[in-house]
C-alpha cells in the first residue's frame, strides 16, 4: 500500500463512525440532557480531529491498527436476537454469591440471579440508568478523568457514552461481596463495535471489589472499546479484577483510568487471554499523600494475537507507593507489548515506585517490545525497574522429566509456575480457581475457547 | 542392570567422555571417584538423558534394552534415577505438586493405577520419616531457598519414593553435614536391594564408609582407568590420582 492510498484509507475508516455518531445522535436527542450531548459532541469532535493512531504515534509504535481500522465496524444497536440465559452464557465464573450484571454490546441486559447483598447506599447498575435517576456524584465524575484529549479511542468512547456499569459506595460503606460485570459482545451478520462506558465511584473509607469480564459468543468480527474510570476518595479502597476472554476475531481496546485521593488503596489485577487485537491501558494519577496504587497483569497470547498493555501511574503527592508486576508468556507468532510509565511529578517527595516486566518466549516467532518509561522530577525518591525476557529453562526441563513427566507436562508446569505468581495475588478464592484452570489450557487457545 | 561399552560423549564439541566401560548387576553398589572436571557428572548425565550431552560411540544398555534411544522421561519410568550434583531450583511448583506427578508419570508408564491424594500422602509420609524430612520442606517449592543440605536431602527423598532400579547419586554427600550425611546414607542403604544397583559418584571415603561399595572405579580423563574393591577407595585416599595420571589407559 502507497502513501496515499494508507492516508485514504484511515479517512475512510474515521468516515464510519462519524456517520454512525450522526445517525446515533438523531435518536439521543429526544430524550438525553444537554450536558450528555455537549460531552459527547465534544468527543466527536476530538476523534474527527485526532483520526486513529498510526506507527509514528509514540504510543502506538509497535500497536499496527490497519487490521482493525480496514474493517467498517457498525455500531451495536437495539437488544440482540436471542439474548444468552445463564445456560448458554459463555461463562465458568457463576459466583452465585456475587453480584453480576449482564451487559450485551454494551447495554445493561439484566442483574443474574445471586444470593449476594449489596451494601446499604450502594448503587450498582446501568450507568444509562444511572445517570437519569442516581446520585448527581456520578454525572460530576463522568468523562472529567478519562481524558479525550490525546486519545483517539476515549474520545470515540466518550462519543458513543451510552450504557455500561455505575457503582457508587456513600462514605464508609463496604460492599461485601464481589461486583461481577459481564460484558458480551455478540457479534451481528455484521462486523460490530461497542462502546461500554464503566464508572465506579467510591466516597471516601468505602471499599469494593469490582471484577470486569470481557467475553465474546459467536463469531464474527467484533470491536470491544470500554473506558472504566475509577475514583477514589480519601482512604477508599477497590479491588479491582479484569479477565479478558474475547473471541480470536475481537478487537478489544480498554482505558481504564484511576483517580486516588489521599491515603486510597488502588489494585488492578489484568489477565489478557484472548482477543485478536487486545489494547489495554492502565493509568492511575496519585493525587494524595499516602496513596497506593498496585498494577499487575498476566497476559497469554498465541496464534497471531498482539496482546498490548500500556500502563501510566502519575505520582502527583508525595509519599505514595506504587507497585507494578506484568507477566507474560507468549507462543506461536504471538506479538506483546509492555510499556510502563511512571512519572514522577515535582511535589512528589518520597515517592516509591516498582515496576517490573518479566515474558517467557515459549517459541521463536514470538516477540515483545518491553520499555520502562521513568519521568522523574522530584529528587528523594525511590524507582526502579526491570524486565526479562527468557526462554523455558532447559536445565529445569531436564529436572523434571529426569523424574519421569513428560515434555509436554513439564513445559506445562513450568509455564504455570510463571505465571502463578499473579494468579496467587488473586484475593477472591473462586476467581483464582478459575483462572488456575484457564492457565492449564494450552497457551494460545485463547478468548473463546478457553471456556471449561 | 546397566552395559556401558565404549562410550563417547562430547559438550559443545568437546569430546568429555573418551571410551567408557562399565557394567552394573542388580544388587551391587559401585562408586566412581575421580578429580574434577574428569567426566563424572556428564556419565551421569548420559545415564539420565540430558540432551546437552552428545553421544558420539558406544551402548548403554539398561535391561537388555538401548537406553540412548530413549528420552529422559522414558527412562524414568523404566527406573532410571539421578540424584542432581546441583538439584534445580523451580519456584512456583510445590514439591508435593512435583513428587505427585512424577510417581504417577512413573505408575502410569507401569500399567499401575494412580495414586490419589490420600494414598499418595501416606506413601509420602512413610519415606519422610526415614529421611528426617519436614512438612515444611514438602510444601515449598521445589528446591527453591533449600540449603544445599537440604536439596541433596530432597533428591534422596524423590528417589525413595520413586523407587527406581538404578539410581546414580552424583556427589550426594557433598554439603551435608554428619548428621545428615548419616541419615541419607541409612536412606540409601535401606534402598538395597537384590532388584536394585546404585552408582555412586563422590570425592570422599566418608559417604563409602556408610555406604560400602562393591566395586570401586576411577574414573579419569573421560575413561575409567582402574577398578578394585572397597579398599581402592581407601588407597585413593591417601594418595591421591596422581599416580593415575601418567599411566597406560587400563581397560
Ligand atoms: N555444559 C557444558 N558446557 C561446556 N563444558 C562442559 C559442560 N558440562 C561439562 N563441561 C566440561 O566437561 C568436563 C567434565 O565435567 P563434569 O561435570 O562431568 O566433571 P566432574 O567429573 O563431574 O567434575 P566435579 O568433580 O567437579 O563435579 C569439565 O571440563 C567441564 O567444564
Ligand atoms: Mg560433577
Amino acid at each position: 500500500m502507497t502513501e496515499y492510498d494508507t492516508m485514504t484509507a484511515l479517512l475512510e475508516d474515521k468516515d464510519i463512525y462519524l456517520s454512525s455518531f450522526a445517525a446515533r445522535e438523531k435518536k439521543w436527542k429526544a430524550s438525553d440532557p444537554t450536558w450528555l450531548a455537549k460531552l459527547r459532541q465534544a468527543a466527536i469532535d476530538r476523534f474527527a480531529a485526532l483520526g486513529f493512531p498510526t506507527l509514528d504515534d509514540e504510543e502506538w509504535r509497535s500497536t499496527p491498527l490497519t487490521a482493525l481500522t480496514r474493517i467498517p465496524f457498525q455500531l451495536a444497536t437495539g437488544p440482540v436476537q436471542e439474548p444468552p440465559t445463564e445456560a448458554t452464557l459463555p461463562l465458568t465464573v457463576t459466583g452465585k454469591d456475587w453480584t453480576q450484571l449482564l451487559f450485551v454490546n454494551g447495554q445493561f441486559v439484566r442483574l443474574l440471579p445471586s444470593t449476594a447483598e449489596l451494601a446499604s447506599g450502594a448503587v450498582v447498575g446501568s450507568l444509562a440508568q444511572a445517570l437519569r435517576n442516581g446520585p448527581a456524584a456520578l454525572k460530576d465524575h463522568l468523562g472529567r478523568h478519562a481524558d479525550c484529549e490525546d486519545n483517539a479511542f476515549i474520545a470515540l468512547n466518550t462519543a458513543f457514552l451510552d450504557d455500561g456499569a455505575a457503582v457508587q459506595l456513600p462514605k464508609n460503606c463496604v460492599n461485601p461481596q464481589p461486583i461481577h460485570l459481564i460484558f458480551l459482545s455478540v457479534p451481528g451478520s455484521e462486523p460490530t463495535a461497542c462502546h461500554p462506558r464503566n464508572l465506579i465511584v467510591l466516597e471516601a473509607n468505602s471499599q469494593a471489589t469490582v471484577v470486569e469480564s470481557y467475553l465474546t459468543a459467536g463469531e464474527g468480527d467484533s470491536f470491544t472499546n470500554a473506558v472504566t474510570e475509577v475514583v477514589l476518595g480519601e482512604g477508599a479502597c477497590l479491588d479491582y479484577y479484569k479477565v479478558q476472554r474475547e473471541s480470536q476475531e475481537a478487537f478489544h481496546v480498554h482505558t481504564l483510568q484511576v483517580q486516588q485521593a489521599r491515603s486510597s488503596q488502588f489494585s488492578s489485577h489484568s489477565f489478557t487471554f484472548g482477543g485478536r487485537l487486545s489494547r489495554s491501558d492502565s493509568n492511575a494519577v496519585l493525587d494524595g499523600e499516602g496513596c497506593e496504587c498496585t498494577l499487575n497483569g498476566l497476559y497469554l497470547g498465541g496464534g497471531e494475537q498482539l496482546i498490548d498493555n500500556h500502563t501510566r501511574i502519575d505520582h502527583a503527592k508525595p509519599h505514595c507507593a506504587s507497585h507494578e508486576l506484568y507477566k507474560g508468556i507468549l507462543d506461536g507468532k504471538a506479538h506483546g507489548i509492555f510499556n510502563g510509565k511512571i512519572h514522577v511529578h515535582p511535589d512528589a517527595q518520597k515517592t516509591d515506585a516498582k515496576q517490573t516486566n518479566q515474558t517467557l518466549l515459549l517459541s521463536e516467532d514470538a516477540i515483545i517490545n518491553t520499555k520502562p518509561q521513568l519521568e522523574i522530577y522530584a529528587d528523594d525518591v525511590k524507582c526502579t525497574h526491570g524486565a526479562t525476557v527468557g526462554q523455558l529453562d532447559a536445565l529445569a526441563l531436564f529436572y523434571l522429566r529426569s523424574r519421569g513427566l513428560g515434555l509436554a507436562e513439564a513445559r506445562a508446569l513450568l509455564v504455570y509456575a510463571f505465571a502463578n505468581d499473579i494468579i496467587g495475588r488473586v484475593k477472591i478464592e473462586s476467581l483464582r480457581t478459575e483462572l488456575e484452570q484457564l492457565l492449564r489450557l494450552p497457551v494460545g487457545s485463547a478468548g473463546d475457547e478457553r471456556r471449561a | 542392570m546397566l552395559t556401558i561399552f565404549n562410550l563417547h560423549a562430547r559438550v559443545d564439541e568437546k569430546e568429555i567422555l573418551k571410551g567408557l566401560n562399565l557394567k552394573i548387576k542388580a544388587g551391587e553398589v559401585h562408586a566412581i571417584m575421580g578429580p574434577n572436571g574428569s567426566g563424572k557428572s556428564t556419565l551421569a548425565g548420559v545415564i539420565a538423558g540430558r540432551d546437552a550431552f552428545d553421544v558420539t560411540e558406544g551402548d548403554v544398555l539398561f535391561e537388555g534394552k538401548d537406553l540412548l534411544d530413549m528420552d529422559a522421561e522414558v527412562r524414568a519410568r523404566e527406573g532410571v534415577f539421578l540424584a542432581f550434583q546441583h538439584p534445580i531450583e523451580i519456584p512456583g511448583v510445590s514439591n508435593m505438586y512435583f513428587l505427585r506427578a512424577a510417581v504417577n508419570a512413573v505408575r502410569k508408564h507401569r500399567g499401575q493405577e494412580e495414586l490419589d491424594g490420600g494414598k499418595f500422602l501416606k506413601l509420602v509420609k512413610e519415606k519422610m520419616k526415614v529421611l528426617h524430612m519436614s512438612d515444611d520442606l514438602l510444601k515449598r517449592p521445589v528446591n527453591e531457598g533449600f540449603s544445599g543440605g537440604e536439596k541433596k536431602r530432597n533428591e534422596i527423598f524423590q528417589m525413595a519414593v520413586l523407587e527406581p532400579k538404578l539410581c546414580v547419586l552424583d556427589e550426594t554427600d557433598s554439603g551435608l553435614d554428619i548428621d545428615a550425611l548419616r541419615t541419607v546414607a541409612e536412606g540409601v542403604n535401606a534402598m538395597r536391594s537384590k532388584e536394585r544397583a546404585i552408582l555412586v559418584i563422590t570425592h570422599h571415603q566418608r559417604l563409602l564408609d556408610h555406604l560400602v561399595p562393591d566395586f570401586v572405579h576411577v574414573l579419569l580423563d573421560g575413561r575409567i582407568v582402574k577398578s578394585g574393591g572397597k579398599e581402592l577407595a581407601l588407597e585413593l585416599e591417601k594418595k591421591g590420582y596422581e599416580e593415575f595420571a601418567c599411566q597406560p589407559v587400563a581397560v
